[in-house]
């Protein structure tokens, strides 16, 4: 991607950002975001030659890239090894981010990942793969040509989203938390304020009416992290200039993490109720469990369905809005390469379209936070039923 | 496909960082936040119940005074009452007794006027009787020798001391 291509997304994004941030202070929003990216340009500490020691690849600068929506669009969805924040010409702007990598051959690897630049450089036999079944993933050259995939636990981009995420949350709770242990029954201040009615909403609208009143505060701690740390890289996911940015919660890993902690609590708290429902559900025709096992085989599916069910809704409502928000940018360069009129012309719809879009996933932030925290209290809630009386 | 294919090293970081946050949010954060809610809701529950309370009990003082002074008032008229009646009665006595008082006195004084007048009526008729006897007295001494007209005299004298 070029660098008037990069500005110009960031910038869209920007105002976008700014203008649902604050209506009245939309320009003020729109000078500090151009003052922000600026202050990107002028960052030669994360800067590197891109065409330094690759004599081989100089075909590659002088034929203009075609525009690629599909790598453009899974260039941004998907996770990397650096940080990448823009690129001019021979210019590459990245911030490096450290390789953690263990081989059978090698033991363990760190170094950083300015050493391995897309598909020209390995280190220590390590490069990037440029096609194959580990596209854009580090693999192993081995002395005898064969190639494989060493353990790879290096901090991508998404890790150190999740990081500064999870930095956050303890940045702001913990000094909430200060203030409540401090002075317990003085009214709310400041930040406070903003959190306080949430976690009041998680507490009795989630959790008391899906767990029970009597059970419920042993699940709070989970269905509140779980709802910040959510809420929070949705929110973070919109905001185009790094450290947020990356695409946390659209990235399948880290909300099946979230959903294999439902399961698991599940399956502790299940109480024996739960489970005769499960292999033997009262008040059921006998000839739906005796031959064949229909009814409880569909339920003990579900058991782990479920928890699979809201992996995927989270994920694809995340990643959805994503992809159809880069779209949008993709259709600006697509006309802009057909005629530089046309980009204009098509960036002014583009720029409607994205506004809306932008705050339909500030929406959806919200909603699948809710959603998955809501969910998980019922699956809590059902596990721990003890029967009706 | 690599769209859902997590990574290792994702998973890795992934479960790490949020086993840690949800451990160190849990003891640290969600437990002190819950609990100041609790207690704050607590608190605000107990004092919304005691100013019920109180106000109840004001509403239960407030009829006990009135019912107080209606007691006070129903025992003022009672004791204005009795005093009213204790004061006639008083008066109505006292004149019953000064009446019979009086009565008696009269009666007493009557009585001794009739004494007096008694005992004046026996003096006179002594000293009349001494008076007579001395008239007689007299007169036996200076006509004793008119024996005819003496005892004329002396009848005539004595039927009039015995009218009188």
């Amino acid at each position: 991607m070029t660098l008037s291509q990069r500005v110009f997304f960031l910038f869209l994004l920007a105002i976008n950002f700014g203008t649902v941030v604050n209506r009245k202070k939309t320009r003020i929003s729109i000078i500090a975001s151009i003052l922000f990216l600026l202050l990107f340009f002028l960052l030669p500490a994360f800067s590197q030659p891109l065409s330094e020691g690759n004599p081989g690849d100089s075909k590659h600068q002088t034929v203009k890239e075609k525009f690629d929506p599909e790598s453009f669009i899974f260039g941004h969805v998907l996770d990397e090894y650096e940080w990448h924040i823009f690129t001019y010409k021979n210019f590459l702007c990245t911030i490096p981010l450290p390789v953690i990598l263990y081989s059978k051959d090698q033991g363990l690897q760190v170094f950083l990942s300015s050493k391995l630049h897309h598909g020209h450089k390995s280190y220590h036999g390590f490069s990037i793969a440029e096609e194959g079944p580990y596209k854009d993933k580090i693999i192993e050259t081995h002395p005898d040509g064969t190639i494989s995939r060493p353990v790879d636990l290096s901090i991508t981009k998404v890790v150190v989203a999740i990081l500064f995420s999870v930095f956050l949350l303890l940045i702001v709770f913990l000094s909430i938390a200060k203030r409540y242990r401090e002075n317990p029954k003085s009214a709310p201040h400041g930040f406070q304020n903003v959190l306080e009615p949430v976690i009041l909403f998680v507490r009795d609208e989630v959790a008391v009416p899906a767990i029970g009143k009597d059970k419920y505060e042993k699940y709070m701690p989970f269905l509140l992290t779980v709802f910040f740390f959510i809420l929070l890289n949705n929110l973070l996911g919109l905001i185009p200039i790094p450290p947020a940015g990356a695409n946390v919660t659209g990235n399948i890993a880290v909300p099946m993490i979230m959903a294999l902690f439902v399961l698991v609590i599940v399956l502790v708290s299940a109480t024996g109720y739960y489970w005769k429902e499960i292999f033997n559900a009262p008040g059921v025709p006998w000839w739906l469990k005796l031959p064949i096992p229909l009814l409880p085989l569909i339920e003990f599916m579900g058991l782990f369905i479920r928890p699979f069910v809201l992996m995927i809704r989270l994920f694809a409502n995340i990643i959805a809005g994503h992809i159809v928000a880069l779209g949008f940018f993709a259709l600006i360069f697509i006309f802009g390469e057909m005629k530089a009129v046309a980009g204009y012309g098509v960036s002014v719809l583009t720029i409607f379209f994205t506004v809306f879009l932008t705050l339909l996933e500030i929406l959806v932030a919200f909603i699948q936070a809710y959603v998955f925290t809501l969910l998980s209290a019922l699956y809590f809630g059902m596990a721990r039923e003890e029967g009706h009386h | 496909m690599e769209l859902v294919t997590p990574g290792i090293g994702l998973i890795f970081w992934m479960l790490l960082s949020f086993t840690l946050v949800l451990y160190i949010l849990g003891k640290y954060a969600w437990k002190p936040i819950l609990n100041a809610l609790k207690e704050r809701e607590d608190s605000i529950d107990e004092a919304l119940k005691s100013a019920d309370k109180a106000r109840e009990e004001m509403k239960k003082l407030q009829a006990d005074n009135e019912i107080i002074i209606k007691e006070a008032q129903v025992e003022r008229e009672k004791m204005l009452k009795e005093a009213r009646e204790m004061k006639a009665n008083i008066i109505d006595h006292a004149k019953e007794e000064a009446s019979v008082e009086a009565d008696k006195l009269i009666e007493k004084a009557r009585m001794s006027i009739r004494n007096e007048k008694n005992a004046a009526i026996e003096e006179l008729k002594k000293q009349v009787a001494v008076l007579s006897v001395e008239i007689a007295e007299k007169i036996l001494r200076e006509k004793l020798s008119l024996d005819k007209e003496q005892q004329e005299l002396i009848g005539k004298y004595v039927d009039e001391v015995n009218l009188n």
